[in-house]
């Protein structure tokens, strides 16, 4: 084995400190989230229980969360489902070679690029010169959209790159139509990675803050909320609330990893 | 299979979308243009010619608010690629087994799956006046009395902001760096190059290309930013992102959409300086 240099040390050292920046913060709030009932906002902690985990389902004092967050959930489910529709037709689309498909694929990089107040602001001014009220599941999903499918969008594109056509034309050789070529062919292979997708694209939803501010209506989502919260809830239930929310994530990322590894495995043992 | 449809295909293929693009990204950008040359009454805007919203935000307030956001700007850019660039690398070059190395990644990516407010507000028992940094510098004997700078400071913005994004400058960057043949490295070594003459004759020049994606989003993200501003700034620091929201937020549309056709077109200017500098195609 090679032997460490200096840099080698130097680097995983810079790289621990890195990681503590990262989780150092979140993991105060977790901490400070488990105080007693007279805990306050900051260190030392007084006491230890779950009791202001138990507070955030407590309407009157934290205000509503359990409504934003399933408007989040409703929300999150319906761009995830529109997202990888759209993004795997689209994909798909990108294999065969056609005219405008530059302006497409830079319109989507547009999507990524352009900073995000004004998709905001431009669907908020559209609602209003149509005169239409602003919503969190029309205007909200419209503005979700432009960030979750050019993302799904380049993940596919990548996928596809990778994928080997003969077993399509194959499929196609032996009499199967387009759309069995598909869901028996197509769809199996690119099923693992899907999931991934998917869950990229319901988390990014859920978490979405900046495009969603502006043209959410009258109700807000769950991150919204929480935002709100800053404002006028000064106990230990917002971090409490914090930490509920981040559970929450981990756990679907968790969930997907399994999921993932499950379908991988078994489609490796059909094979 | 007929010829006709195996035209049309990709065109029905891309319909939803390119529909979606349409709709909530081209149309909106496009009627923000267009109301940004409308008229506005203190109350209400009616359709119109009119220069007077671009008159109206060519102040000193906004001059000062540009300079202020380019400060975070630079602030954040710097910090993301002093802190991101060495973290990359070290994934990249001195992690040994790929495992490890997505393992590592994965570890660095999974704080950035969470709510940006939530990530925020976990900095307050650090950084405020009874905060942990605080007291432990109190506690230490350093200082006397609490730094007040810390928290709802300009210097809290940029921290948090580098916090919410730094993984949009690691991410692009290790990934070019994974990309380079080792045999590369192993040439230029045995041609008798140094450590730091093979990182600046050969890695450096070949990741150009991730520095350039990672500056670009670090540009969109932070010339737009509001909510940080708002949050870790506490009222005290301006950007342009959170004028337009003050403006949207007392309903001058036209006002803020001036505002954002500035806002956009610099952000753009920024964005193309940086691909005339570094070129990166070969990244996509």
């Amino acid at each position: 084995m090679q032997k460490r240099s200096l840099t080698y040390y130097l680097l995983l050292a810079f790289f621990c400190l890195f990681v503590l920046f990262l989780y150092g913060p979140m993991i105060t709030i977790f901490m400070l989230s488990m105080q007693g009932p007279d805990g306050g906002l900051t260190f030392p902690m007084r006491g230890l229980s779950f009791y202001w985990l138990g507070q955030v389902f407590q309407e009157q004092r934290v205000g509503n969360f359990i409504e934003p967050f399933v408007r989040s959930l409703i929300l999150g489910a319906a761009v995830m489902a529109i997202t990888i529709t759209a993004s795997v037709l689209a994909s798909m689309g990108f294999r065969q070679r056609f005219k405008g498909s530059t302006v497409i694929f830079y319109m989507t990089i547009a999507s990524l690029i352009v900073p995000s107040i004004l998709v905001s602001l431009g669907i908020g001014v559209v609602f209003q010169v149509i005169g239409w009220p602003t919503n969190w599941f029309t205007s909200g999903l419209g503005a979700h959209l432009t960030w979750t499918l050019p993302i799904a969008f380049l993940i596919m594109l990548g996928i596809f790159n990778r994928f080997n056509p003969s077993y399509e034309e194959a499929a196609r050789d032996l009499g199967a139509t387009d759309s069995k070529t598909f869901w028996e062919i197509v769809m199996p292979l690119i099923a693992p990675s899907l999931l991934g997708v998917g869950l990229l694209t319901f988390t990014l939803s859920y978490d979405e803050f900046t495009r969603t501010s502006l043209v959410s209506g009258q109700s807000n989502t769950l991150p919204l909320e929480i935002f709100g919260m800053t404002t006028n809830v000064t106990s230990p239930a917002l971090y409490a609330l914090g930490t509920l929310t981040t559970i929450f994530s981990a756990s679907l990322i968790l969930i997907a990893f399994f999921a993932y590894n499950a379908v991988v495995r078994r489609q490796r043992g059909k094979a | 299979m007929s010829e006709t449809w195996k035209a049309l295909k990709p065109y029905a293929l891309i319909t939803p979308q390119t529909l979606v693009f349409l709709l909530f990204l081209v149309f909106p950008i496009l009627m923000i243009g267009v109301v940004s040359f409308w008229e506005f009454n203190g109350y209400s805007m009616t359709p119109a010619f009119t220069l007077a919203n671009y008159q109206g935000i060519l102040t000193d307030v906004t001059f000062k608010t540009y300079l202020n956001t380019f400060k975070f700007l630079g602030m954040v850019w710097l910090a993301t690629l002093l802190i991101g660039y060495p973290v990359a690398y070290f994934l990249a070059f001195h992690v040994p087994k790929l495992e490890w190395q997505i393992l590592l990644f994965l570890v660095c990516t999974i704080p950035f799956w969470t709510s940006n407010i939530i990530r925020m507000i976990s900095w307050v028992p650090l950084l405020g006046r009874e905060g942990l940094v605080n007291q432990m510098f109190m506690g230490v004997g350093l200082i006397q009395q609490p730094m007040e700078f810390l928290l709802y400071s300009d210097f809290a913005v940029v921290l948090g902001m580098v916090h919410l994004y730094i993984i949009f400058m690691i991410a692009p960057i290790f990934n070019s760096l994974m990309r380079i043949e080792r045999s590369l490295v192993t040439a230029a070594e045995d041609l008798g190059a140094s450590g730091l003459q093979v990182f600046k004759e050969v890695i450096l020049p070949l990741s150009a290309p991730g520095i350039a994606i990672g500056s670009i989003f670090i540009v969109t993200l932070v010339m737009g930013e509001f909510v940080t501003v708002r949050l870790m700034g506490g009222g005290q620091s301006a950007s342009v992102g959170k004028l337009i929201q003050t403006q949207i937020g007392s309903l001058q549309y036209p006002l803020a959409a001036a505002n954002a056709i500035v806002l956009l077109a610099v952000t753009m200017l920024i964005i193309v300086s940086i691909l005339r500098v570094l070129d990166i195609r070969k990244e996509l």
